[in-house]
């Protein structure tokens, strides 16, 4: 086995070539080589969905994803949700209605909310909820997190 | 506290560390990384119950990439949260009580090396006879038969029994007498944020820990024990909390570890637990069997109750001591008892240790309870709403126990839910398979006594004044996700009249910041709220003289308002808060005060008093509304509607935050959650997958009401809201059931297999162990208190 390989990806816009061991998930190589910690890992088994990014605009579970498989792909972290100093909607409107409070799903639920919203731009509460079942949150008992949703899929409309 | 015009208080900001969540800029523990740092595992037994005869590590330490490997012996000092019953160690010495006890630590180049490692160290065991249910430890009395050697009687960790009031007396005058038994299975908090700790040993011979810790004053207290090292020469650095729920609120053995092998290795040493092992570090709610007998007047006024609880305490103390108390304290709170008889008793078994998860120990009486008072409303014919109207407690009085409540919104907060479920128009009146139930309960605004015996103050804040107009606030508390840091900032911005984002927050951090106990039983806005509003007071006393004489107008019609010092009289007699500032430093010099909170004096004085008081009570009422499917047993909540009487809304948003945590959590107890093991002592369902937790899709529309009360203690008026709020849902859900099937379910989880076996008539009723109680403490209301009460 080759102890290392090599990747380009694009990174929230940049163009990014990084070396690592092929085992690795994406979910290691943002976190340990590309030192985007704002992903988070909370089994790294693709049960809570903590790790969540998007591949291609499509929400996927970092730590089921080899990097290996991302030549070429482009990803999409929490860091990279905002346009510079600005906020996504989503972000502004979860840090308004306190749908994060120990924060530690919230990037994963904002990209998944963010692929929602990009596919459908204004679902329904239940629609809101069918995404993200697969996104635990033990703090907010996920009402302010619909709640956000809905504010900014409303937002569009005006 | 008598304003009521807040510009801050009251208002639903932003916490003050939401964006750093929302853009991935907060950084947990393990997303520090530090130059040079190694990565470290822990050896955990595969057997419940071993001694050990042996351990061999020169084949872990001779692979290459490993920095170092320790066993107990290099950390032998036992710990333990409550100073009564320290029984843990960092790496098992002699014994392993549970099947994932710790016995060896190893930190190398990765955590790959380091797992490697792990396999190359020789155990040798002798396999014990493990104790696993609460009956095997009761019974398991011979000496021989022990999981622990400290405690007075085998496998019994606490026995209590207490009497108050004529309970005999109340028994006999009582017209029906009801006994009830109910079970309560154990779960777990399964914060999104495994455990992690970071260890660092530096120059001039300072250790620091970062650890996703609730309580870095205690854990500060106990690697000084442990490590053998003064508390001047240690910093515990509490880092954002992925979620606590009281899961990080005990010293833990990876904490201690980090710190050593730091020590060891000259080299920072990060342990980063996967999740399996944060379902095996535990801590979370006790199983718990319960009995309970009641006797009534006909009208349904309650004469007397006589409680008894049975903990399986897995197999170490952790907070045991207090949660066995609190099994049986708070159950004069909600309603009046005129005697009550209590007997608690944890018992060791070979499982991971349970303690405090939100409610501590409280959710399993308060199940009990509730549903115990519906059958008896049941039986007399009564709604169980007008049961309860009956015996509220009332506002500034005390309890059979000596408690001393305060404000006391119950009474609103059954209306609040009365109303806006039309209960009236559906209790008893839905059509089979659609029921409503409803519950109430009580808890505290933070524990009135320390872990540790002191006179020192609960909580302090530290302020210091910026002479450009910024503002620091110091305080040890560790944000868990509740907004313990934004509650610092609200009222020192409502204090000097100053926008919230000109105020910066450090805490945390045992270097920098005044000692607060901790987060734990809802404990933080009351007593840091009052703590930094007495640190802001001695501040604006300095300000105000600085900005009377440069106004000339007396300091007490002035207000710090907009940023401003303002004359009440002279509106247009200003200066700027910056301008105030620099004033008073050029007269008083640097500027910074420091304010620190004490609860009131525990009213009674009996011994086992200490656990329940409390600055202020807070009550919650629930109404749920559910379907039942009678062929598959299944439940689905429509919706559930929360009346929390929280004193004053501090900031709505985090208070309806705080509440509709409670109730989702409330739900994955009563409907799934379960931690649960095979024979072997092995976890059944160690992993987010297996161990159900409500997602999107099982948690209901939540309709959460906010009654204020207006506390005397509290700082605004305010009370807790983090943990009192998950009691009565539990409770509602299973009376819901009833009304909608016909059948009770007296333990929790209420999965469908139950439900089944229930509507088939194969359900059968909780048996509750024999056992002998110590005599009771005796005591009678009014007996040695001195009745001083703020209105």
């Amino acid at each position: 086995m080759r102890s290392s390989v090599q990747v380009k990806m694009d990174v929230n816009g940049e163009a990014v070539e990084a070396t690592f061991a092929p085992y690795k998930t994406l979910l290691e190589v943002l976190r340990e080589e590309l030192n985007l910690t704002g992903t988070k890992h909370g089994c790294e088994l693709g049960e809570c969905g903590a790790c969540a990014v998007l591949v291609d605009g499509e929400p996927q579970l970092s730590c089921l994803v080899l990097a290996l498989e991302c030549e070429g792909r482009s990803i999409e972290t929490v860091e990279g949700m905002g346009e510079g100093a600005a906020l996504h909607p989503l972000q502004a409107a979860f840090a308004d209605l306190g749908a994060a409070q120990c924060g530690y799903c919230t990037p994963g639920i904002l990209l998944t909310a963010k692929a929602l919203l990009d596919n459908n731009p204004h679902p329904s509460r239940e629609e809101i909820r069918e995404a993200l079942a697969g996104n635990l949150c033990r703090c907010t008992g996920y009402t302010k997190i619909l709640e956000a949703v809905e504010l900014v899929a409303k937002g569009e409309e005006i | 506290m008598s304003k009521t015009n807040f510009s801050v208080i009251g208002k639903p900001l932003r916490k003050v560390d939401a964006m750093g969540k929302c853009t991935g800029e907060t950084r947990y523990a393990n997303d520090f990384e530090l130059p040079r740092m190694c990565y470290a595992k822990l050896l955990r037994s595969p057997h419940p119950h071993a001694r050990i005869r042996s351990i061999s590590t020169e084949r872990a330490l001779s692979l290459e990439g490993v920095y170092g490997v320790i066993t107990g012996a290099d950390l032998p000092v036992k710990f333990g949260i409550m100073p009564s019953t320290e029984d843990e160690e960092a790496l098992a010495v002699e014994k392993v009580r549970y099947v994932g006890d710790p016995v060896a630590a190893v930190a190398a180049a990765s955590e790959s090396i380091a797992e490697k490692a792990l396999q190359l160290i020789q155990v040798d065991y002798e396999i014990l006879k493990p104790i696993l249910s609460i009956e095997e430890a009761l019974a398991a009395t011979e000496e021989s038969e022990r999981i622990h050697s400290w405690n007075r009687r085998a496998n019994i960790q606490k026995a209590v029994s207490f009497e108050f009031g004529e309970v005999e007396q109340g028994f006999n005058q009582a017209e029906l007498v009801f006994e009830d038994t109910f079970f309560y299975q154990g779960n777990t908090h399964l914060a999104m944020e495994q455990h992690c700790a970071i260890g660092q040993y530096g120059p001039g011979d300072k250790l620091t820990l970062w650890s996703s810790t609730q309580t870095p004053h205690y854990l500060h207290k106990a690697m000084s024990k442990v490590l053998g090292m003064p508390m001047s020469r240690i910093r515990v650095v509490a880092t954002p909390s992925g979620g606590g729920f009281g899961g990080k609120s005990d010293p833990f053995s990876h904490e201690m570890c980090a710190a050593k092998l730091a020590m060891i290795t000259g080299r920072p040493v990060k342990f980063n637990l996967t999740r399996e092992e944060a379902f095996y570090l535990h801590r979370g709610r006790h199983p718990v069997k319960m009995w309970i007998k009641t006797g009534v007047k006909k009208d349904g006024t309650l004469q007397a109750m006589h409680f008894r609880s049975f903990l399986d305490g897995g197999g170490y103390s952790s907070y045991g001591l207090a949660s066995v108390h609190y099994t049986g304290t708070l159950q004069t709170v909600a309603y009046k008892l005129p005697a009550y008889k209590f007997e608690g008793v944890r018992v060791f078994t070979n499982k991971p240790a349970c303690g405090p998860k939100r409610g501590h120990g409280t959710p399993q009486p308060r199940f009990a309870v509730e549903i115990h008072l519906d059958k008896i409303a049941e039986k007399l014919g009564m709604d169980p709403i007008d049961l309860r109207l009956k015996q509220l407690t009332e506002p500034n009085t005390i309890t059979v126990n000596g408690l001393r409540i305060s404000s006391n919104g119950l009474k609103e907060c059954i209306e609040k839910v009365v109303a806006r479920s039309e209960w009236k128009k559906k209790f008893r009146q839905l059509p089979f398979g659609r029921g409503i139930g409803f519950a109430a309960s009580a808890y505290i605004s933070g524990a009135g006594l320390p872990i540790y015996w002191n006179k020192m103050p609960h909580s302090g804040v530290q302020i210091r004044l910026d002479r450009g107009g910024g503002i620091t606030v110091f305080c040890g508390s560790s944000d868990i996700g509740q907004g313990s840091d934004s509650i610092l900032v609200y009222a020192v911005a409502e204090e000097f009249g100053v926008n919230p984002a000109e105020i910066r927050v450090v805490t945390g951090d045992t270097d920098l910041t005044p000692v607060d106990l901790g987060s734990y039983s809802s404990r933080v806005t009351v007593m840091t709220g009052n703590a930094a509003i007495q640190a802001c007071g001695k501040l604006k006393k300095l300000l105000l003289e600085t900005a009377s004489d440069a106004l000339e107008i007396p300091a007490d019609d002035l207000e710090m308002i907009d940023g401003q010092v303002r004359s009440r009289s002279y509106p247009k007699k200003t200066m700027s808060f910056v301008e105030c500032v620099e004033g008073a430093e050029a007269k008083h010099g640097t500027l910074g005060a420091t304010g620190s909170y004490t609860p009131p004096k525990n009213l009674a004085n009996y011994k086992g008093s200490g656990v329940g008081p409390t600055p202020a009570y807070t009550f919650t009422t629930s109404v749920v509304e559910l379907q039942c499917d009678r062929d598959t047993g299944e439940i689905k909540i429509d919706k559930i509607w929360i009346a929390h009487d929280c004193g004053r809304a501090f900031n709505p948003l985090l208070m309806e935050g705080q509440t509709e945590g409670s109730v989702y959590m409330a739900l994955g107890e009563a409907l799934m959650e379960e931690q649960i093991f095979r024979k072997s002592g092995l976890h059944k369902i160690p992993s987010m997958l297996e161990y159900k937790s409500p997602t999107t899709l099982e948690t209901p529309e939540i309709e959460t009401i906010l009654v204020e009360t207006n506390d005397p203690e509290g700082p605004y008026g305010a009370k807790e809201a983090g943990q009192g709020p998950l009691l009565p849902v539990v409770p509602a859900v299973a009376n819901a059931l009833y009304d909608a099937i016909g059948v009770r379910i007296d333990e929790v989880p209420i999965t469908p297999d139950k439900v089944l076996r229930a509507l088939e008539g194969r359900y059968k009723k909780i048996s509750v162990p024999s056992f002998e109680f110590p005599p009771p403490v005796k005591w009678q209301p009014g007996e040695g208190v001195k009745v001083e009460q703020k209105s």
